[in-house]
């Protein structure tokens, strides 16, 4: 019943998740999860629309509380949440950067160099002063990238990110996170997209109403699934 | 005027009508470049009192507002109930209550403000105070559901949420301070009962389009409304020039 | 953070507007506050007398005009230092509840009955009882105040000398507005009806459309008006001082002449009648 956010125990893992469920009106979105998520890692939740993706990623980010079971996770802080549809401010993109950076403490004349820097990184410099409503799906999905980058983030959760995008924007963000990952940053990422997942993972986690149903290698669960779900499952999005 | 001899509500009343309001066109026009001085001394009176009024109204009401569209307390659907429901209180109900608690026999007598226009700045700030509260209070929600989730996945706490949605919102909060100050300017019932419409003193432009009417000139109580309504669309005509000039430094 | 600097700014500058409100004059003059009647004020007689009280005196006169009624109530809360109203029954027993400290009368007026220029009823003359029989038996619409004011107190005095009660009664002719002078006037105008008004009232009315005078100088129409000073003993904070200064204007050969001095259109509206010393 009680959460307990504890300092990892076991060295290397950012996320320990004990046999937890979430019922949320009777109805159980996830059930008996057990998963440890290690610094580093590159983790893709796979899953069908409703598998309760969402729901895992949150519980990581503790917007949710296991209504069973237990969740260690790092604090706050050190973590950075990116969703589908961007949560923007009505200000500049520059600003939106500076302002998560504020809201860590950081004071000028950091704040807006180091709002600067990712901006470049995340190739927005061009757009520092536009309005951050007026730029495109790509552009504000990247921008939301910035504003994690800016905060050095150890675990980046992202909730489809690319799901309303055009493919080049797609690619555009893919790099940028494979960017982030390759400089230590554990991301673990939700997707219906198998192509994407191919490309971005090195474990997957296939959730299947609200259970894990298999947690391996890449490559070893794309080559061949054990579970008759994530069979139909990827037959179903290979075209 | 003398005497006229065309009975209301005929052919000849419906011209007399007509040229009423021509009569008080050009006596808008004509109080307007002769420059009187007590036409100038009751519109700025007319904008003090009910721009502090809205400083203030919005000083309590926005916070309050934006509390309301955070809280997740138990009472937050009786809170809106009353809140919207006190966009309605009449104003010559608040007019007497004011008066009732500024006279000398009351509560608040020993302050003197009654018949001042500090009671109505007073009493035009309870007015308008739900208003503002209840706008504010609907524009914030409005603006809180997309960046809830956000705002929480950064642990901001409930001050940092209500600062940065009061900044998100600004140009739909400045309209409803607009939205306030119009209520507070056309207001006749509490400044009247609360000031006394005192002449030199508490005479602003609405109790004096109402001391007009009784007095039975028409054309010039017209005529003052309609400088009142030109005086509104000028301080609407600003907030919007200044909204513009602000998206677009954001551009 | 900037939003809290925008905040302490908007503070402070809404603090200072309302600190910047004028709540008493500036230091040197002294102004008391007039709780007088809606027909005084809107005859005009306090924007040609006070300017010369101020300079007799020095004293502001800050008037409230309201119906008589509410002119005493506001007397018997404190809110005024001096209370001018008209109504002699009433007044009286504003003194008698101990809320006044003496009545002292300074000036009458008269009453006109007011009606339609070719008069239905006929009620034209030099008798007030007599136009409001015919006024009742040719149930013309009549408009009263029905505000509790002098007026209105005078209206009703009037109809029970005619042995009528059309109040009462709820005759559909008689329209009961409970508004004051100039609003019931806008009505009567409107409705082409009969109404009592004070002369002043009606000389300075600019909305008069069908209307004019129809009984005028009978002596029963005779309106005496008074001045009371607010009793200190039951409220401390009456400038006694400044209010007793400006009763006695009023009641001083200057101030008596200046009163008889006020004409709209070269008529006299009101006839100083304060006691010789």
């Amino acid at each position: 019943m009680l959460e307990v956010k504890l300092r990892f125990t076991q060295p290397g893992a950012l996320v320990r998740i004990n046999r937890a469920s979430v019922i949320v009106d009777g109805k159980a979105l996830l059930s008996e999860i057990n998963l440890t998520i290690f610094e580093g890692e590159s983790v893709v939740v796979l899953g069908a629309n409703g598998a309760g993706k969402s729901t895992l990623l949150k519980l990581c980010n503790s917007l949710i509380s296991p209504s069973v079971g237990s969740v260690q996770t790092p604090p706050l802080h050190e973590q950075s949440l990116i969703f589908q549809r961007p949560a923007l401010l009505q200000r500049s993109v520059l600003d939106n950067v500076r302002y998560v950076l504020s809201v860590r403490g950081v004071a000028e004349p950091a704040c807006t160099e180091q709002a600067q820097r990712a901006l470049a990184a995340c190739n927005l410099s061009a757009n520092a002063n536009q309005s951050a409503r007026t730029l495109s799906g790509g552009e504000q999905q990247r921008l939301a990238l910035a504003r994690s980058w800016a905060c050095e983030p150890r675990l980046m959760l992202a909730d489809e990110p690319t799901a309303n995008l055009a493919p080049s924007a797609v690619r555009d963000v893919e790099s940028l996170l494979h960017t982030v990952q390759s400089g230590g940053t554990t991301l673990v990422l939700t997707t219906h997209n198998v192509a994407q997942a191919k490309r971005i993972a090195r474990r997957i986690i296939f959730l299947d109403n609200g259970k894990i149903v298999e947690d391996r290698l890449a490559t070893e669960f794309f080559v061949s699934p054990h579970s008759a779900a994530a069979r139909t499952y990827l037959e179903g999005e290979s075209l | 005027m003398g005497v006229d001899s065309n009975l209301p509500g005929t052919c000849a009343g419906r011209e007399r009508d007509v040229s009423l309001f021509v009569d008080s066109v050009n006596a808008a026009g004509s109080l307007l470049l002769s420059g009187d001085s007590t036409l100038l001394e009751i519109t700025v009176l007319s904008l003090r009192v009910s721009a502090t009024a809205t400083l203030i109204a919005a000083l309590i009401g926005m916070p309050l507002g934006a509390w309301a569209a955070l809280t997740e307390s138990r009472l937050r659907t009786p809170i809106v109930v009353v809140l919207n429901a006190s966009m309605g209180l009449p104003p010559v109900v608040i007019g007497l209550i004011v008066y009732l608690l500024l006279s000398r026999s009351g509560p608040m007598g020993l302050f003197g403000w009654l018949f001042t226009p500090t009671g109505m700045v007073m009493a035009q700030t309870i007015l308008i105070t739900p208003i503002i509260a209840a706008l504010a209070r609907q524009t914030i929600e409005d603006a809180h559901g997309p960046l809830r989730d956000w705002f929480t996945s950064l642990g901001l706490n409930a001050w940092q949420r209500i600062l940065t949605l009061l900044f998100e919102a600004r140009f739909s909060l400045a309209v409803v301070l607009l939205a306030g100050f119009g209520r507070a300017i056309a207001e006749v019932g509490a400044v009247m009962m609360v000031g006394g419409n005192i002449a030199g003193s508490t005479r602003v432009m609405t109790t004096t389009i109402a001391l007009e009417t009784s007095k039975g000139d028409l054309p010039l109580a017209l005529a003052l409304g309609l400088l009142l309504v030109t005086l509104v669309l000028i301080v609407n005509g600003f907030a919007q020039t200044f909204k513009a000039r602000m998206e677009r430094r954001n551009a | 953070m900037k939003p809290i600097s925008h905040l302490v700014a908007l503070a402070l500058s809404a603090i200072s507007l309302a600190a910047l409100m004028p709540t008493a004059v500036a230091a040197q003059e002294t102004t008391i506050t007039v709780a007088s009647t809606t027909s005084t004020e809107q005859s005009g007689l306090f924007g040609y007398l006070l300017p010369h009280v101020q300079k007799a005196t020095g004293i502001a006169v800050k008037v409230v005009a309201l119906g008589t009624g509410q002119a005493l109530d506001v007397g018997r809360r404190g809110d005024a230092d001096v209370v001018f109203v008209h109504d002699k029954v009433a007044e009286e027993r504003f003194i008698a509840e101990g809320a006044g400290v003496e009545r002292i009368p300074v000036m009458y007026n008269d009453f006109v009955l007011i009606g339609p220029a070719d008069d239905p009823a006929k009620a034209a003359g030099k008798d007030i009882v007599a136009g409001l029989k015919a006024v009742y038996t040719h149930k013309s619409a009549f408009v009263s105040r029905g505000d509790k004011s002098g007026t209105h107190a005078a209206e009703l005095r009037y109809w029970k000398m005619a042995s009528l009660d059309p109040a009462t009664e709820k005759q559909t002719w008689y329209r009961d507005t409970g508004s004051g002078m100039g609003p019931a006037l806008n009505t009567a105008a409107a409705m082409n009806a009969y109404i009592l008004a004070d002369r002043g009232t009606w000389l300075s009315f600019k909305n008069r459309q069908n209307l004019k005078i129809i009984v005028e100088g009978d002596a029963k129409l005779f309106n005496q008006y008074g001045v009371i000073l607010v009793n200190p003993k039951k409220h401390p904070n009456v400038k006694v001082e400044a209010g007793q200064k400006f009763i006695n204007w009023l009641v001083s050969a200057e101030g008596q002449a200046t009163i008889a001095g006020y004409k709209i259109g070269g008529e006299q509206l009101f006839f100083p009648n304060a006691a010789k010393k």
